[in-house]
């Protein structure tokens, strides 16, 4: 690899930071097109309605619109699609009820479209909604979800009468249970992962664009999969084939998920652009968003781990109630069983696993994917379970898990819930966490929170999780309905610039910078030569986007694929202009050499000959220097780490405060350890969010009490620490980086390393549990309910 | 419909406006400067932060008209040229932002933070940065960056 300071693990500055500081850049709100007319969504007030009589009479008079449409016009159209296909137990397919652009005949969650109205401005558009006049018939609302299973006449689908999607199992029950038989200890926990509202800060937004002369339709969209909406809207919901539709997604402001999804506005901004010869434009508003983003996360769990009498581990039960909510959005189905239930193995070696999962649906925005998607769920439920049966064994919570830990010489590992882990060392990881931490000194720092009359607490928390998703042929046969490659294209310039074209999308990333040192490295040359260009479908051929950790580990192989096709090419090219043969030609520090020799040609003089092929081994080889790579991961990934924190509890308020956090990680190979150390700390501060602050809530009747900034409340600077941070490595053994991601770690690991700070924080009253989010007023409760019980 | 005067980023504009018209509409869709942002609509995210007359104000909850007469300053108007402010030189320098979303705001509010606050602790940036949301950083980095920009302006 070429000797560059911007080269595969220098702490380069981002690229992209020079258009963010300074106001230009591109996100799909800033995008107006000529004529463009204004889109305003009337969303349902109630969970659960019928839709007696829509009356749109007032509204289409009202000065400024052009158009009002109802569920009815959208009857003919197909559905928002459900990309994957889970099958439950005795093989019973889940069910999956038609999820339609603008409801019909049936509002389903507060939030639900109902009408559109579309106006010359936007303020026009949201004066006529206020004038449509619905008759609804509200119908009781299914919302929690135990009671949701039991029916009893209350159904969101008439489908699923008893609301239950899918009933889903993994691992071997039998033996399972034998395990827990002959168990010298059995610890069980019953415990909520909270529902998360992702809340990237860009609102989502659509403009639809119609070329009458073309017949192209063009969808600007804030979207981290472009050629996935592509797919999906074009082929299943409106029937406009790939060359026809060009899906744009220019600069997006964070994903964390939300933003992976096919949503109905990006369909219904395309349909009527053509109905009305206009472009349309939607953003949400922060409250819509609140109501229409899909949420995150929503499990209900009860967990059992079974061990021996020497503390190992014998065996893990767990029994999942996963909140679907009213239709199933893209991914939703395959969120708590397979990126969920394949997670239950953690990071240690344990011989038998089992795992239900029932799938259920209730009157609440849909839930799917939300930073670490399933493997948080799964990664809580573990780490506190262990951490609960520390207690109770009187042994130190670390070392159990040290004991417990896949040794590195049992890599590669076979879990009992059909993942394979390639590699990893955990022990490396918590003997990090532990010297970054400083346990010898937590004494003394106990004393002194005490003399302050607050109570310390130390938690560590480990964590696995699957990335680089994933390979096509083991997702096909899990039920994707798609491949999980990633595409990328290397167009070397005759001038010896390059252009990569790439399928993974960068919506906070920094895909600009990380895949230009890549290519720098290889090419050995400077990274301004290299542009990387993403986020259109009319440019990049092809792609899956990016979710699940996956840009570097895929799309980042199919970029360092290409250009070793690339490399490939030019040798050929080399050896003709050089008169030597091929196999004597190295490739290094940005020149083509005469092995042994001092003969050589530099990269800018191969791609000048290939593109003015005068002196060229034409006969074998094509002009030209432009090379596509489509790469298909043979594995998941898998990034581990452990973490630590420490609180102060005041226990008369019950305010936490986080005091330190330390985080140890193996990503494998680094390519820009300044992007990677601040993808840990966004991850971590949206993991404390999920344990301090957010919560999404539902009353009764299905209205959403969190409905805006005001109280849902996102983590503030003031509510996070500054974060210590160190990585180790043992390089992923399936593809040529090394690499194995790092987004969502810090969400997956920050939960139950919080929550296990807390509760040993409370030892001295003897609290077992508390659910996230641990507000004030949870904790000082939890106080209050054991000092009664100690009475 | 009324018209609104004021200086923004250091030339004269007047535009014709509603009454209801936020500045930011005003900023985004009448000037074309669609570096200020939205990320809510209940004045909570501060993505809307500029100054007016110095002063970091959200836009997102001043009327147009209030405007009249005023200095607006927003993130365009920061860089003389091609040479940054240190306070957006510093959130480059510390990898003080990620999806670039929050990115306006959190400048130009901490600029205002440092203007007041010349030298400030990091206790006094995460309490001074309450009104400005970003659900990337984790803050941890814009945090350094406000301590770094901070230190540059003092010179
Ligand atoms: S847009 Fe959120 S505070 Fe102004
Ligand atoms: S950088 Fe994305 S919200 Fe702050």
């Amino acid at each position: 690899m070429a000797p560059l300071d911007t080269g595969i693990g220098a702490a380069v500055r981002r690229r992209e930071d020079a258009r963010f500081l300074t106001g230009r850049g591109t996100y799909t709100d800033d995008i107006n097109r000529p004529g463009q007319a204004h889109a305003y969504i009337l969303r349902s007030p109630h969970a659960h309605a019928t839709i007696k009589k829509v009356d749109i009479k007032k509204a289409k008079s009202s000065p400024g619109v052009i158009a009002v449409y109802t569920g009815e016009d959208f009857k003919p159209i197909n559905g928002v699609p459900c990309g994957w296909l889970v099958t439950g137990k005795n093989n019973k397919p889940m069910i999956e009820p038609k999820h339609p652009i603008i409801a019909e005949g049936k509002a389903r969650h507060v939030g639900d479209p109902v009408a559109v109205v579309i106006a010359e401005t936007k303020a026009e558009a949201r004066d006529a909604a206020e004038k449509i006049d619905i008759d609804y018939g509200a119908l009781p609302a299914v919302v929690d979800m135990k009671a949701a299973l039991k029916g009893g006449g209350k159904s969101v689908h008439d489908a699923a009468p008893d609301n239950l999607c899918f009933d889903w199992e993994l691992g071997d029950k039998a033996a399972t249970d034998a395990a827990f038989a002959k168990a010298a200890h059995v610890t069980t926990l019953d415990l909520v992962n909270n529902r998360l509202v992702p809340n990237a800060l860009e609102p989502r937004a659509a403009i639809g664009d119609y070329d009458k002369a073309t017949g192209e339709h063009t969808l600007y969209t804030t979207s981290q999969n472009p050629h996935v909406i592509r797919l999906l809207m074009g082929a299943f919901v409106l029937g406009i084939p790939e060359h026809k539709l060009r899906v744009v997604s220019p600069d997006v402001g964070g994903g964390f998920g939300s933003k992976i999804y096919h949503y109905a506005e990006e369909a219904l901004v395309t349909w009527a652009a053509k109905q009305l010869g206009r472009p349309v434009k939607w953003t949400a508003d922060r409250s819509e968003s609140f109501m229409s983003d899909a949420h995150g996360r929503d499990h209900v769990s009860h967990v059992e781990l079974a061990l021996d009498k020497d503390n190992k581990f014998l065996g893990f039960r767990f029994e999942t109630l996963a909140n679907m909510g009213a239709y199933l959005s893209t991914f939703a189905p395959c969120i708590p069983t397979y990126l969920h239930g394949t997670l239950l193995a953690g990071n240690y070696s344990t011989p038998a696993i089992h795992t239900n999962v029932k799938a259920v649906f209730t009157n609440t925005v849909p839930v799917d994917a939300y930073r670490g998607a399933g493997r948080p769920e799964a990664t809580f439920m573990i780490e506190r379970v262990i951490d609960k049966a520390a207690r109770e064994l009187k042994t130190d919570p670390a070392e159990l898990r040290r004991k417990n830990y896949i040794k590195p010489e049992q890599f590669p590992y076979q879990t009992p819930v059909a993942l394979m882990y390639d590699i990893g060392n955990y022990g490396a990881t918590l003997d990090q966490v532990l010297k970054l931490s400083d346990p010898g000194g937590y004494a003394q720092r106990k004393a002194a929170s005490k003399a302050k009359g607050k109570l310390r607490g130390r938690g560590i928390a480990s964590y696995i999780e699957a990335c680089g998703i994933a390979p096509s042929n083991v997702v096909g046969s899990l039920g994707a309905r798609a491949g999980l490659y990633e595409a990328a294209t290397v167009r070397v310039n005759p001038t010896g610039s390059v252009v990569v074209f790439t399928g993974s999308h960068s919506h906070g990333q920094g895909h600009e910078t990380t895949f230009a040192q890549v290519v720098s490295s290889m090419l050995g040359i400077p990274m301004e030569s290299i542009e990387i260009s993403h986020g259109d479908t009319n440019r990049v051929p092809f792609g899956m986007g990016t979710y699940g950790s996956r840009s570097i580990a895929v799309g980042g192989t199919a970029i360092h694929n290409a250009v070793n096709k690339i490399i490939a090419k030019g040798k050929k090219i080399a050896a003709h202009m050089l008169e030597a043969a091929e196999a004597d030609i190295e490739f290094k520090n940005g020149k083509f050499t005469v092995a042994g020799t001092d003969r050589s040609k530099a990269f800018g003089e191969i791609a000048l000959a290939a593109y003015v092929p005068h002196k060229y081994p034409l006969e074998t080889v094509e002009p030209g220097l432009d090379e596509t790579a489509f790469y298909d991961p043979k594995n998941f990934t898998f990034p581990a780490g452990s973490y630590v924190c420490e609180v102060e509890v005041d226990p008369d308020t019950g305010v936490v405060e986080i005091q330190s956090f330390a985080a140890a990680d193996d990503f494998g190979r680094i390519i820009n350890p300044m992007i990677v150390e601040g993808q840990v700390h966004g991850g971590l501060a949206q993991g404390i969010g999920q344990a301090l602050t957010e919560a999404c809530v539902y009353d009764k009747n299905g209205q959403l009490q969190t409905g805006s900034f005001m109280d849902y409340c996102m983590p503030r600077a003031q509510d996070v620490p500054n974060f210590k941070v160190a990585h180790s490595v043992t390089a992923c053994t399936h593809n040529p980086l090394g690499v194995k991601g790092c987004g969502e770690a810090g969400a997956i690991g920050a939960p139950p390393t919080v929550i296990n700070a807390i509760v040993d924080a409370l030892q001295e009253y003897g609290v077992e549990h508390i659910d996230m989010p641990a507000t004030p007023h949870r904790v000082w409760k939890a106080i209050q309910d054991a000092k009664a019980r100690k009475r | 419909m009324p018209t609104v005067k004021m200086t923004v980023n250091g030339k004269a504009v007047s535009a014709e406006v509603e009454a209801r018209t936020l500045l930011v509409n005003l900023l985004r869709e009448k000037l074309g400067l669609t570096g200020t942002h939205v990320g809510c609509d209940t004045s909570q995210c501060g993505a809307c932060v500029v100054h007016i007359d110095g002063k970091s104000v959200k836009s997102c909850t001043t009327l147009a008209l209030q405007a009249e007469g005023t200095k607006v300053t927003t993130i365009e108007g920061l860089a003389n040229g091609e040479k940054l402010h240190p306070m957006q030189e510093a959130f480059r320098d510390n990898h003080g932002l990620q999806c670039g979303f929050c990115t306006p705001g959190m400048v130009m509010s901490a600029i205002c933070l440092v203007k007041e606050t010349p030298n400030p602790t990091e206790k006094q940036v995460r309490d001074g940065l309450e009104g400005n949301i970003c659900r990337c950083t984790g803050y941890h980095n814009i945090v350094q960056a406000v301590l770094a920009g901070a230190k540059a302006m003092r010179g």
